[in-house]
């Protein structure tokens, strides 16, 4: 990009008594980096030729067509599937309040260092450890189907808050090591200077180290919810009628798979900006290079000092 | 300036440290160290790296826990068993080599945060009383500024600030220079010494050692975890008595620092 769009500075290759070299070079680096845009061009329009070819020229192809890509049920199931992912919405959007709390909460427990809560650190531990363990769609599974199993009185035969707790429980383990590394980032000499000021141990994370440690680990996080976003289909297998149990009963309506697509082409729609947004916050955190220390204070200031004493 | 005032026998030491020892593992960074600092006293104690000077300083504020010996401020037993640990630290402020500004915090903040947490001030209170301290170090256009758009003279300076804000009895100040390039080294020191024109009680570790001959009223060497000599600053750096002192300071002219 910078050979092609690079700003045309002044000539100085009159020091080295070349005037026309400098010129020459700049047209030789933009017509490298044309050559090589074509190449990329040519490779990508033959790999993706070749697959569509094979697709389109198996021997399967007209079936497949017929049972995934019927443009009329498409159009007729796309308003159910996009009231169903409603659910799905809902579902990732409490269960994401309930686990960045309780994550932090564990992440907090198995960072804390006294002794008397030795029993608090390992029943965190434990708890990561185990729910790590477990494939999602087990718990899911044995919580969905069997906390009403026993029956109790008062207890809700509605799927919905079965699916909710599940996916807290599950992620809360991965989120909160995310929030553990966040916290074991920010440098020792914070929490000794907030002590060193007389806050207690717990002023000291709740003002310096965790407002710093959860800045840091957003995209972390919100790379997880791009991953909770997506499991919230795993529990249409206890009976909540989300975007993908809704895609199965249209289909078994239909004897047709379109309408899975459409389910894959809402989940693009919703997930690939988040990713991008993800990309984007680490990206800008580079940039900012928000240090614990003085360090990226002083690394500022030699920049800024840099960009004063250039020309 | 501050001269050196012999306190009267029987006036309370500001600081007094008695037998303290402290070691990292095998490694004794401390081997018995006795110090006993009067009230408006300025003590600089030099040294070579690793004699233990910065560690002395975490023990005075209770950062590091000591394994022998008793550190006494005001006559209060700080290493007694039980002790509150949080309101000693507010009558001792630290500043640190690194500065350790809250990055996330504007300025202002830095300063509020253990007079509202801590202290319990009213939020309009402390920020009115912060201003007057920014204000008197040159500060009060940073009020609002991320730490990280200030220089690192401005940064240090404000570590200090942060530091006053709990008006601590005593101010340890571990290297305060070492980490700033030379030409922000003037702002800070000038700073400091107001602090002692002004008579704070304060125990600077520091490399700068015609800094410390002008403004300490004591001055300690430390070699090896203890203290080998001491004295005012004209008899130390002047005429040596131990070998050790002599050798460290020869070192130091010759590399053009005294």
């Amino acid at each position: 990009m910078t050979a092609l769009g690079g700003p045309d500075r002044p000539d100085r290759g009159g020091l080295a008594g070349l005037p026309g070299s400098r010129a020459r070079r700049r047209r030789e680096e933009r017509a490298s980096a044309l050559r090589s845009t074509l190449v990329a061009l040519v490779s990508t329009v033959v790999v993706f030729g070749a697959i569509a070819f094979v697709a389109v020229s198996s021997p399967g192809w007209s079936a497949v067509q017929a049972s995934f890509l019927d443009g009329s049920i498409f159009a007729s199931s796309l308003p159910d599937i996009a009231s169903a992912f409603l659910v799905n919405i809902e579902l990732f959007l409490v269960s994401e309040a309930l686990i960045l709390v309780l994550a932090l909460l564990l992440a907090v427990a198995r960072s804390s260092t006294a002794p008397v809560l030795f029993p608090v650190r390992l029943m965190a531990t434990i708890y990561v450890d185990v729910f790590r363990a477990l494939p999602g769609v087990l718990v899911i599974y044995i919580l969905g189907f069997g906390i009403p199993g026993l029956n109790l009185p008062g207890v809700p035969t509605d799927p919905f808050p079965y699916a909710v707790f599940a996916l807290t429980l599950i992620y809360s383990a991965y989120v909160s090591e995310v929030y553990r590394a966040g916290i074991a980032s920010v440098h020792p000499s914070q929490a000794a200077a907030a002590r060193s000021l007389g806050l207690t141990q717990a002023q000291a994370l709740r003002h310096v180290v965790l407002p710093q440690a959860i800045r840091r680990v957003v995209p972390p996080l919100l790379n997880d919810f791009i991953g909770l976003q997506k499991d919230t289909v795993l529990v249409s297998y206890i009976g909540v009628v989300e975007i993908f149990r809704q895609s199965q009963i249209i289909e078994a309506a239909n004897f047709n798979f379109t309408p899975y697509l459409a389910v894959a082409l809402v989940f693009l729609v919703v997930t690939i900006p988040l990713a991008r947004l993800t990309d984007w916050l680490i990206a800008r955190e580079a940039r900012r290079g928000l240090g614990g220390s003085g360090r990226s204070a002083q690394a500022a200031n030699a920049l800024s000092r840099g960009g004063q004493a250039a020309p | 300036m501050t001269t050196a005032v012999p306190a009267p026998p029987t006036a309370m030491p500001a600081l007094r440290v008695e037998g303290v020892s402290k070691s990292f593992g095998a490694l004794e960074v401390l081997r018995g160290i006795d110090l006993e600092v009067a009230e408006h006293e300025v003590i600089a104690l030099i040294g070579a790296s690793g004699s233990g000077k910065s560690t002395l300083l975490r023990c005075i504020n209770l950062l590091e826990p000591v394994d022998e010996g008793r550190i006494l401020i005001g006559g209060e037993e700080i290493t007694a068993r039980r002790v509150n640990v949080d309101r000693i630290r507010r009558r001792v402020g630290i500043v640190f080599q690194s500065f350790n500004l809250f990055p996330h915090m504007r300025v202002i903040d830095n300063v509020t945060l253990a007079p509202r947490h801590v202290a319990k001030r009213p939020k309009a209170e402390a920020e009115a009383d912060a201003m007057r301290l920014l204000e008197r170090f040159g500060l009060a256009d940073k009020a609002s500024q991320l730490p990280d758009r200030l220089s690192g003279g401005q940064q240090q300076r404000v570590a200090i600030v942060r530091a006053l804000a709990m008006q601590p009895d005593l101010l340890l100040l571990d290297e305060v220079t070492s980490a700033l390039d030379p030409e922000l080294v003037a702002e800070v020191l000038s700073v400091i010494r107001e602090l002692a024109a002004g008579g704070m009680t304060m125990l600077l570790a520091t490399h700068e050692m015609g800094f410390a001959r002008d403004i300490a009223s004591r001055v300690c060497f430390l070699d090896a975890g203890r203290i080998l000599e001491q004295g005012p600053p004209a008899q130390i750096f002047a005429e040596p008595r131990e070998a050790r002192t002599r050798q460290f300071l020869n070192r130091i002219i010759e590399a053009g620092r005294l």
